[in-house]
């Protein structure tokens, strides 16, 4: 911590660095035992299925371990991002979650009218006249470029159905 | 002869009506997406590579290679007015760019980033046009062996000359690497690293990763920010542009540097991000005016503009001849020739050759274009920008939401790009490269089948990569570049001990 005041407080980024540094070390062992259940050794039709991830997996794990030994040893005090910077950028994940999680059940159209209005209102904080405008405009002009005129498919739920769509 | 026999036939295919007006919309949608936060050239172009599913081959590159030029030329608009680079490779315009903007000279800043935008991209297309069927052809006689050497020398170039450390580069391009290995093994036909789950039968799809790490990543790196926007009008005339042109003519060996610095870090797969910081650089070192940059030179515009976009051009010239794409937004181009069902490599200049002809044709047009309509519309695009961006956040996810599904018709896809998206802002923060991860996506499979297939020929050694001097000279460059930053260091300490 750089500073005491209660503003700039924060995870520092030494922690989130080796946390983030240990996560790929992880892929990597993952990487090599699922290498190793496809059979790293040579088989009928040469090097078998495990044979290059193997070393890729290999490769993962040893330069995580220097780079965590880098982010140990490093002089970099500072901090990875304040709390109150986190939590914008939660605001965006969480309900980004739930809109793509939404999206195999209501369709693509009506999770995305929900979203960009949940979005503008609660963050953008306009008048509902214009949330209204866009949230509802912009599925429906995504409607005609996509599945009218280029007849690409996008996901529909029970809305669509109903409106015969 | 043949070339230029061939290159007028491809401005005929360029110049049909339908693919002009395909250039028009690709250059205006790309430099709206060079402007926006969040939308890169790369994650752009992957989101509208469903559009032309139903289009014919040739008038789906131009347009999709147009959005990237387009998004070369915007990139500069935000950087020199708003002080915001839109892009990464424009972190260098706005050092000199936006203290002429707030000297109000802003018209002469624009005009000058265009202009050099469009000579870089002027040199490197004529470099293409010369050099990439020469490449192919000399690439035909590629086997196996030769292949692989040619994508361990890409991947080695971004070891050596990257900025960021060497392990971070080599764990984010093996983590490419892994994911790309996912899947049905091409080979033996056997399922490998799915761990029993059916949605990864058919591996990652790079597109999803594209749409994830830079789209998803770049927004939560903004909200973070949580930029305001706030910058000086844009105003462009006549009159500027033509002083601003009777001015540019004296900076000429600042330019064909600039050309060059970008066309080689373009070709190795550097990029032009390194590729503007590098020009930037060197011009300030040997500038006669070098000592004021940073205060608002004009040559300080020029140089990184130049460079840039002679970086991003080049990028396409292995992409082409060779099949290896120089930089994320040429492996989204490659993404889209196999999704078109055209096999990228030198045989595409045997078989295809109205396909690369008229890309070409369409690069000397489109550029032209480009210049054109961001000289005149410059005022319509920096407004875009005073649109706040809790309005334009929701809809580019949307957006991104869409080209995430459409890739596959998969709403799994949708919810990997947003656990990319994420990704991409844990990694971004903590220093990793993402262009060596999405490569290694990309190229994983092919240059996997490379090695085996040369491992296979050779019974299991590993000298069939110094088997010849073809393949010797490919792996030799490839381990100079792997090592390139620490010969560097030994020779500065050498020097250091010396004197």
């Amino acid at each position: 911590m750089n500073t005491n005041s209660p503003e700039a407080a924060g995870p520092t980024h030494k922690t989130v660095e080796a946390g983030i540094t240990l996560l790929i070390a992880l892929f990597g062992v993952v990487v090599i035992i699922g290498s190793l259940k496809a059979g790293i050794n040579w088989g009928a039709e040469g090097p078998r299925a495990g044979f290059f991830p193997f070393y890729v997996g290999l490769f993962i794990v040893v330069s995580s371990a220097i780079n965590l030994r880098d982010v140990l040893r490093g002089e970099n005090d500072g901090l990875f991002a304040e709390w109150g910077q986190l939590r914008q950028v939660m605001s965006v994940v969480i309900p980004t979650t739930i809109y793509v999680g939404a999206i195999p059940f209501t369709g693509l159209y009506v999770a995305s009218m929900i979203f960009i209005g949940w979005f503008m209102r609660w963050l953008g904080k306009y008048n509902w006249l214009t949330v209204t405008a866009v949230a509802i405009g912009m599925p429906v002009v995504t409607y005609f470029i996509f599945e009218r005129w280029f007849l690409v498919p996008l996901p529909k739920g029970p809305l669509e159905e109903w409106l015969g769509l | 002869m043949e070339e230029l026999v061939n290159l007028f036939h491809g401005f005929a295919v360029a110049l049909q009506p339908f693919n002009i007006m395909v250039m028009l919309v690709g250059i205006v949608l790309g430099v709206v997406i060079g402007v926006l936060p969040g939308l890169g050239g790369a994650n752009g172009v992957a989101i509208l590579l469903p559009l032309t599913f139903s289009m014919p081959p040739t008038s789906a590159i131009i347009m999709l290679s147009c959005i990237y030029w387009g998004a070369l030329f915007g990139g500069a608009i935000t950087s020199i007015l708003f002080n915001i680079p839109g892009e990464p490779w424009s972190v260098a315009t706005t050092f000199d760019g936006y203290p002429m903007a707030q000297q109000g000279k802003a018209g002469e800043a624009l005009t000058a980033a265009f202009t050099s935008s469009f000579v870089g991209a002027l040199f490197a297309v004529i470099m293409i046009t010369l050099v990439a069927p020469l490449v192919a052809n000399f690439a035909l006689q590629f086997g196996p062996a030769e292949k692989f050497a040619v994508y361990f020398l890409a991947f080695c170039s971004f070891v050596g000359l990257s900025k960021e450390p060497p392990f971070k580069t080599i764990a984010a391009m093996m983590m490419g690497f892994a994911l790309a290995a996912v899947g049905l093994d091409s080979i033996t036909g056997q399922l490998r690293l799915t761990f029993g789950f059916t949605e990864l039968l058919n591996g990652f799809d790079f597109l999803i990763a594209v749409i994830g790490l830079f789209g998803i990543g770049e927004i939560l790196l903004t909200m973070e920010e949580g930029l305001n926007f706030r910058g000086g009008n844009a105003k462009i005339n006549l009159r500027v542009v033509l002083q601003t042109w009777k001015t540019l003519p004296t900076y000429w060996m600042t330019s064909l540097r600039s050309c060059v610095i970008g066309c080689w870090m373009g070709i190795t797969p550097a990029g032009a991000t390194p590729a503007s910081f590098m020009s930037y650089g060197i011009t300030k070192r040997v500038a006669k005016n070098g000592h004021n940059f940073g205060n608002g030179e004009i040559e300080g515009v020029i140089a990184p503009e130049t460079a840039a976009h002679a970086a991003g051009t080049a990028a396409l010239l292995p992409m082409l001849s060779l099949g290896v794409p120089g930089s994320p937004t040429a492996a989204v181009l490659l993404g889209g020739l196999l999704i078109w069902g055209l096999q990228p490599g030198p045989m595409l200049f045997v078989e295809q050759k109205e396909f690369v002809w008229g890309l070409i044709a369409s690069m000397y047009l489109g550029n032209l274009v480009g210049l054109v309509v961001v000289l005149t519309c410059v005022p319509i695009f920096a407004a875009i920008l005073r649109v706040p961006f809790s309005i334009i956040a929701p809809l580019i996810l949307v957006l991104c939401a869409i080209g995430a599904y459409s890739v596959h018709s998969s709403t799994f896809d949708v919810m990997l790009m947003l656990i990319f998206g994420v990704l991409g802002y844990l990694l971004k923060k903590c220093n990793y490269p993402l262009a060596p991860l999405v490569l290694a996506i990309v190229l994983g499979d092919k240059a996997e089948e490379a090695f085996r297939q040369s491992l296979l020929g050779s019974q299991g050694s590993l000298g069939v990569f110094f088997s010849n001097g073809l393949v010797s000279t490919i792996m030799v460059f490839g381990l100079i570049a792997l090592f390139w930053s620490a010969v560097q260091q030994g020779y500065t300490r050498l020097r250091a001990a010396v004197a």
